[in-house]
């Protein structure tokens, strides 16, 4: 009971003091919907600060990934594990970043279970602000995850065409795209009663998405029937952009669908994310 | 100017009516408490009144402004401490005050000595960079609080301060709820306690069920179930018998024994004073000798039984 002793040990709150700390008159205006944005992402970036543990679902996932895929894999789906590495690494970098956008539903549902979420609804803001908030701090985590796998998919043999600027193209695509796709979980994380029900949804919806995609195989093996979706899935595009990008060229196809289903994703959840934000 | 007046306000969850008409008016400037027990309303009538849940039914202003057509200027003139610390448990006390002052449009270094000057004042400079899950819950109300008063707002809504804390931390935020009451920013209190209510709050609403079923000042609630109450103790036991006889007789009341063979109390009816002088000195004139008298008025539980019961009666 050391919290109990310690309250015991710290001074009551000072009358005086009290009655200094009312006088406040400083009546600022209120903070714009940029300046109300990036102080909840500084909130997401002081939380990785202060539960650095975090991160071990952002960078052991992707290692684990890799290295079962290339090793356990490479050899039957591509020759060998080295050529293997050359068409999986980009993939999986999305696949494992896409992954790890529904952490910003947990994020925001645990936030409503705690309380705290009520003092920010009830806050003069951008009401949007709180919800970017989350996802910008996740941007963060986003960036991580992507270092940590192309370090890994380097030092396995990965030898990205486009050299640094190619990659560092490829992985800006990615979290744009992480971005926009994060407001599906913001608005399973206001829909859904617990964090262990948003886990669950967002694996209902991320297997499929990311293994019936080209992030492992190229689209051309697979029947028809399973092709028509593959080639329309936004992972598979996305996919796509991201590889031509780090190989040193430019798929226009696959970057132009990428980006229609970013707007779409940030136009369609974001607007019913905020419909629920206004309505909880 | 009244800081809140709310009319047939209802709130439905599912085929619950969990605020079923509440009509409030809560003068500016005063502490106004909302008793009830738990699942009586109590918070969800706060929530709406905070913009958090929006009426089903019913109309509510808040300083004049309309709670659904101009939610974001109810917003700058109140703040929220809800019955659950609404602070961040990751962060430390420091950062928590910074991260609501920069919201509130203040800059780097003025959120930053606001934080220190808060955290000073409500005695928690020693825990101020420690993160707020290892708070205890008075420290964490008090953090809780600071936050609320970050802008000095016109009207603090406090749901429950002092539930589940020591009486030392109950004691504080009554302390700083005082003080809050002092500068002229109005508080919308709720309690289940109805000490806390008689100690804090001016007018009273209590609240049953979604319904306001009664309302009034301290002194009104307390009158309306009765003046008061004469306690007596006498030196012997053997006398109570005698004494309750005088007393029903001069008093013209119920007259209860209690637990304690010397003791007996009557509820006043009437001219309380006079009355309890005239019986005192009638018990003198039969020998009965007494050792303590107190007269009182009805504790806030004995006024919420008696409502409670009166409703009760009312609707059998």
């Amino acid at each position: 009971m050391t919290v109990t002793k310690e309250a015991e040990l710290l001074p009551a709150p000072k009358a005086e003091d009290l009655a200094a700390v009312l006088l406040e008159t400083v009546r600022p205006s209120r903070p714009s919907a940029l300046s109300a944005s990036l102080t909840f992402g500084w909130r997401a970036v002081l939380k990785i600060k202060h539960v650095p543990e975090q991160l071990f679902d952002v960078t052991a996932f992707p290692i684990m990934m890799i290295l079962m895929f290339t090793y356990l894999f490479g050899g039957a789906l591509a020759g060998s594990p080295g050529e293997y590495i050359q068409y999986l690494l980009p993939g999986i970098t999305v696949t494992s970043v896409v992954m790890i956008t529904m952490y910003t539903g947990v994020a925001v549902n645990t936030d409503i279970e705690k309380g705290v979420f009520d003092r920010f609804r009830t806050l003069p803001i951008w009401r949007p602000a709180p919800m970017v908030g989350y996802i910008l701090g996740d941007l963060l985590r986003y960036v991580l995850a992507s270092a940590v796998i192309m370090v890994v998919g380097l030092i396995l043999g990965f030898r990205p065409g486009g050299g640094f600027v190619g990659v560092v193209l490829g992985v800006a695509v990615l979290v744009a795209f992480s971005f926009a796709f994060s407001w599906v979980w913001t608005m399973f994380g206001l829909l859904m009663r617990s964090e262990k029900s948003v886990m669950g949804i967002s694996m209902l919806f991320l297997f499929p998405l990311t293994f019936l995609s080209s992030v492992y195989v190229d689209p051309a093996t697979m029947p028809g029937w399973l092709q028509s979706f593959v080639n329309v899935n936004p992972i598979s595009t996305l996919a796509e952009a991201v590889r031509a990008l780090m190989a040193g060229g430019f798929d226009g196809d696959a970057m132009m669908w990428t980006f229609g289903y970013g707007i779409v994703f940030t136009a369609v959840f974001g607007a019913l994310t905020m419909r629920l934000y206004n309505r909880k | 100017m009244n800081a809140i007046e709310t009319s047939g306000l209802v709130k439905v969850f599912g085929d619950t009516r969990a605020v079923d008409g509440v009509d409030l008016t809560v003068p500016a400037g005063t502490v106004y408490g909302l008793l009830g027990p738990n699942g009586a309303g109590k918070t969800t009538t706060v929530r709406m009144l905070a913009t958090l849940l929006r009426p089903d039914g019913g109309e509510a202003r808040v300083f004049g402004h309309d709670l659904r057509s101009e939610p974001d200027v109810v917003r700058q003139m109140v703040s929220l401490t809800g019955q659950y610390a609404s602070v961040d448990e990751d962060l430390t006390g420091t950062e928590n005050l910074i991260l609501l002052s920069r919201l509130l449009g203040h800059t780097r270094a003025h959120s930053r000595a606001r934080a220190a000057q808060l955290l000073e004042a409500f005695g928690l400079t020693e825990a101020a960079g420690k993160q707020v899950k290892h708070y205890s819950g008075g420290m964490r109300r008090r953090l809780d609080i600071a936050a609320s008063i970050l802008n000095t707002p016109k009207l603090l809504f406090l749901d429950e301060p002092t539930t589940g804390l020591d009486p030392r931390s109950r004691n504080q935020v009554w302390d700083i709820v005082r003080a809050v009451v002092a500068h002229g920013t109005t508080v919308l209190l709720t309690t289940q306690y109805l000490d806390e209510a008689d100690q804090l709050a001016s007018r009273i609403a209590v609240i049953d069920r979604g319904k306001v079923i009664a309302e009034g000042t301290k002194g009104e609630l307390k009158a309306s179930v009765g003046v008061g109450a004469v306690h007596l103790r006498l030196r012997d036991a053997d006398q109570r018998e005698r004494a309750r006889q005088v007393l029903a007789g001069a008093l013209e009341a119920d007259v209860q024994l209690d637990s304690d063979p010397v003791a007996l109390t009557a509820r006043l009816t009437g001219r309380a004073t006079e009355q309890a002088a005239e019986a005192l000195a009638q018990l003198a004139r039969e020998g009965i000798t007494v050792d303590t008298f107190s007269l009182g008025q009805p504790s806030l539980d004995e006024v919420f039984l008696a409502l409670t019961d009166k409703k009760k009666e009312a609707a059998a």
